[in-house]
């Protein structure tokens, strides 16, 4: 079979459709520039549809509220990991975004003076820490739903040129490290095609599927990232992933944290509210990394619930049903399909389940992905933006809180576009003529699946793989068993490089697809591990046992070693650090101090 | 109970990069109690035979990736459980019916986003923007509940017999339902307009109210519901 490819060229390529994308598509359609958006799945079927609960603003519709606390919040969230300057700048930025999509036509659920409707949600505070706020907007729990078809429907009427089904392969980077476009195939009918674009937006979204028990779709597999780190692009904050506390037990479907909001109710076998004794304030809207080790410390004690005692139980048998009925119908269904529970008589069987990727592809709030050069390790990449779950801004940090994503996506959706068409206008950005072997990356992974004789099954592998992940880089993580998984990852990955697939055709050939996937996902593993084995401390979402809790370094989190963002180069499968930004753009810094809710 | 039982699955296969025609392949495996969907069960028998060609993405019935039809009917296959399938009866697989196949289960969508674009899926509004938002109340809001939480599966439209008939010109049970969902939204100026794009034999009126979209919407929405609202409003703005 020989391989062949063509060119086409554009202003600006866009890869991934889900809400990241769409919303800089939006911004360069608008600005009239020639765009190409790819996405492996028709633009309504990415994995934003799935968000839930709801999306961050400090409206104010119900209650006093501001951008100062939802920034207080945010940094206090992330375990002051997360950029200063940009939580401030997605705070402040969060009303005009959301009002935005309500303009686009998003059916926001509304409160009786016909303003959006907004729900408390986990970490989510008045006054700097007091009690919680309504600051998510809704539509219903499928905010994600109605969120992502307003955004496509906006595209459609501002004209955007889709690729539907075509699979982004590899980043095309000059000798000089500018990003000149991708490599992308043809799904349906296996064409290569080498989109040469003056700018590049990841919006790939999360890599979910690293794990075993996942709430991310199959297609989570962290194409964008992968295909960074392949190009040389190191990867920030990787050891840090949110594990939804409410994961329906065994299936792994989420249970929105806007059931908590509206006043569900965690139980271990006793019956006992037990959050009550973890987060005496906030109990059961703590934030996520909070309530998921709480209910991992009650299941090891014995308190789980079931014939195996290896799940809690989410009650909302006293709230009214027909409350229930108006403000969470989709978690009714998911109950009766995914638990066999009708929710409005029986409780939930709950587990924490990996859910959001903090770190990914490095990026300032302008949207453009930053690298260190020498002494400055900031420098922008020319032509290379990112945005979404897919990028790490940082506003997440150690922990991300609930609804503050679907944000991260429109707020830094937009500015990699504005930013993208600024350096468009200003002509600063031509088509440099492509590198003599910008395909052979590409051919030489496709050529390998088509030739590969006796190698390791993929979906074997991959199992392998998310096992590894969940036993030993999970909600609670231990010294030695992270040593032992970073060695069974490496070696791992030597099986991904010899994967074969039985299927050789050129059509729709989803074996394919998902050997190439899994390509991605092993790095976002690698990085990960590595990561977390490195970082000797307790922060956020990383929590080790050989963290040590007293004055100095309270929970285990050591400010002193460890307030810096994590950098890992594939290249060498090394670490670098740099600094946590704690100076925001015009506010106070929040400053240091003991996270407890 | 018991906790396995093996069973046969009779799968649409057609690769036009190998296959002179299309054929049905006979497959069984093993499925156990915690395999709850078909979908999970279709992952097995993908990694039994990795050439079985399917979309799917979510396996929770919100992306709309996964529809097929599941023995004569169309459906999810991550909506539909297992424990749904008697013993000792094959499973029939087959691609949504009365769209061009790509491969195996795979349907050529084309047509079906080229109606739900041809309603002008989006909210007009000509009036200068506020500065917040518009405002509309919970009543007009409710308004939209069965109509906004399509997940473009086709489901409705693939067993329709109408849209099979006149796929490039009956707008379908999905694309009329969105465009209702347009109509019905107090925010939106351009209802004249979207009535005039539907009064047409074709577009509009070729549907005899069958009510099959009804009964395959995995989401329980009612097109036909929809339409009839549609067809009052023609006939009220006619007098
Ligand atoms: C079940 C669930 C519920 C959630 N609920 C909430 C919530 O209530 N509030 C909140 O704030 N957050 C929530 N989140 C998190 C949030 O939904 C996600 O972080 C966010 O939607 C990610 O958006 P994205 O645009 O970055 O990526 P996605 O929506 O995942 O889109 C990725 C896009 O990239 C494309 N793509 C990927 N790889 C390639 C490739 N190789 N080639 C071409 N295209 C490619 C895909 O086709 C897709 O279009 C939830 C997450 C989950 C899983
Ligand atoms: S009711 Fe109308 S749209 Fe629905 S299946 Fe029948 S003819 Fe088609
Ligand atoms: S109306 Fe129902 S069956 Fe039809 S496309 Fe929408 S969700 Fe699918
Ligand atoms: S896989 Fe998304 S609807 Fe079934």
């Amino acid at each position: 079979m020989t391989l062949s490819y063509s060119v086409r060229k554009f202003d600006a390529v866009i890869v991934g459709a889900g809400g990241a994308g769409l919303r800089a598509a939006i911004q360069l359609s608008e600005a009239g520039m020639k765009t190409a958006v790819l996405t492996k799945v028709f633009p309504t079927r990415s994995h934003t549809v799935a968000a839930q609960g709801g999306v961050a603003a400090s409206l104010g519709n119900s209650e006093e509220d501001n951008w100062r606390w939802h920034m207080y919040d945010t940094v206090k969230g992330s375990d002051w990991l997360g950029d200063q300057d940009a939580i401030e700048f997605m705070c402040k930025t969060a009303n005009e975004c959301v009002i935005e999509l309500e303009h686009y036509g998003m059916p926001f659920d509304r409160l009786d003076n016909g303003k959006i409707y907004q729900r408390p949600f986990g970490g989510h505070m008045s006054n700097f820490g007091e009690k919680p706020v309504r600051r998510s907007c809704a539509a219903a729990d499928r905010t994600g739903h109605a969120m992502l078809h307003a955004m496509y429907q906006r595209n459609v009427m501002v004209n955007t040129q889709f690729f539907v089904e075509w699979q982004a392969l590899d980043l095309v980077r000059d000798a000089e490290g500018e990003v000149l476009g991708v490599t992308a195939m043809d799904m349906e009918t296996g064409e290569i095609v080498v989109f040469h674009a003056k700018a590049t937006i990841f919006a790939t979204g999360g890599a979910g599927r690293i794990y075993y028990s996942s709430t991310n779709a199959f297609i989570n597999t962290g194409d964008g990232v992968g295909m960074a780190a392949r190009a040389g692009i190191p990867l920030e904050d990787m050891e840090f992933w949110q594990f939804h506390p409410t994961g329906v037990a065994g299936a792994g479907v989420l249970i929105t944290e806007g059931v908590r909001g509206e006043g569900g109710i965690l139980r271990n076998s006793d019956g006992e509210r037990f959050m009550e004794r973890y987060a005496p304030n906030a109990k059961d809207l703590a934030s996520r990394d909070v309530v998921s080790r709480a209910m991992v410390t009650e299941i090891n004690e014995g308190r789980g619930c079931g014939p195996n005692k290896d799940f809690v139980l989410l009650d909302i048998t006293h709230l009214d049903p027909a409350t229930i009925m108006k403000r969470l119908p989709g978690i009714h269904e998911i109950g009766v399909q995914f638990a066999g529970v009708d929710c409005l008589k029986e409780p939930l069987p709950v587990v924490p389940t990996c859910h959001y990727q903090m770190g990914g592809i490095p990026t300032n709030y302008l949207g453009q992905v930053i690298v260190p050069q020498g002494e400055n390790k900031a420098v922008p990449v020319p032509g290379f933006y990112a945005a979404g779950e897919c990028a790490c801004a940082s506003v997440h940090g150690a922990n991300r809180l609930g609804t503050n994503s679907l944000l991260d996506l429109l707020v830094f959706g937009k500015s990699a576009g504005e930013t993208a068409v600024k350096d468009l206008k200003s002509g600063m950005r031509s088509h440099k003529p492509l590198p003599q072997d910008v395909i052979d990356k590409t051919l030489a992974r496709v050529d390998r699946l088509n030739n590969q004789k006796s190698g390791a099954d993929v979906h074997e592998t991959r199992l392998t793989m998310q096992r590894t992940m969940q036993k030993h880089a999970g909600v609670f993580r231990f010294k030695d068993m992270l040593s032992e998984g970073v060695t069974k990852i490496m070696e791992i990955s030597e099986q991904v490089a010899q994967t074969e697939i039985k299927d050789k055709s050129m059509v729709f050939n989803t074996a394919r697809i998902e050997a190439l996937e899994l390509d991605n996902l092993i790095e976002v593993a690698k990085a990960t591990i590595v990561s977390a084995n490195a970082r000797t401390e307790s922060r956020g979402a990383h929590v080790r046992d050989d963290a040590i809790d007293c004055p100095e370094t309270p929970d285990g989190r050591n400010d002193k070693q460890w307030l810096k963002h994590s950098l890992w180069y594939r290249d060498g499968n090394r670490l670098d650090y740099k600094p946590v930004q704690m100076k925001p753009l015009t506010v106070e810094t929040v400053e240091l101090k003991k996270r407890a809710y | 109970m018991k906790t396995s039982r093996n069973m046969l699955f009779k799968i649409y296969r057609y690769d036009p990069d190998k296959d002179a025609k299309p054929y049905m392949q006979e497959i069984s495996i093993e499925i156990e109690s915690t395999d709850r969907k078909l979908l999970d069960a279709m992952v097995k028998l993908k990694a039994k035979d990795d050439s079985i060609s399917f979309r799917r993405s979510c396996r929770e019935g919100v992306c709309g990736s996964d529809a097929l039809n599941i023995n004569g009917k169309n459906g999810l296959a991550c909506l539909t459980d297992m424990v749904s399938f008697p013993d000792g009866k094959p499973i029939v697989l087959r691609p949504l019916p009365g769209l061009p196949v790509i491969r195996d289960l795979i349907v050529d969508m084309t047509q079906f986003f080229k109606q739900y674009h041809s309603i002008k899926p989006y909210l007009v509004n000509n009036d200068p923007l506020p500065e917040r938002e518009r405002l509309q109340s919970p009543e007009d809001r409710e308004e939209l509940n069965g109509l906004y939480e399509c997940i473009l599966c086709a489901c409705c439209s693939t067993a329709c017999p109408s849209f099979w008939w006149n796929p490039d010109k009956f707008v379908g049970p999905a694309g009329l339902l969105a465009a209702y969902r347009f109509i019905a939204d107090t925010r939106d100026q351009a209802t004249n307009e979207r009535l005039d794009n539907l009064e047409d034999p074709y577009r509009l009126f070729r549907c005899h109210s069958i009510m099959n979209c009804v009964d395959v919407c995995p989401k329980g929405l009612n097109p036909t519901k929809a339409i009839g609202k549609i067809k009052d409003m023609m006939v009220s703005r006619a007098v």
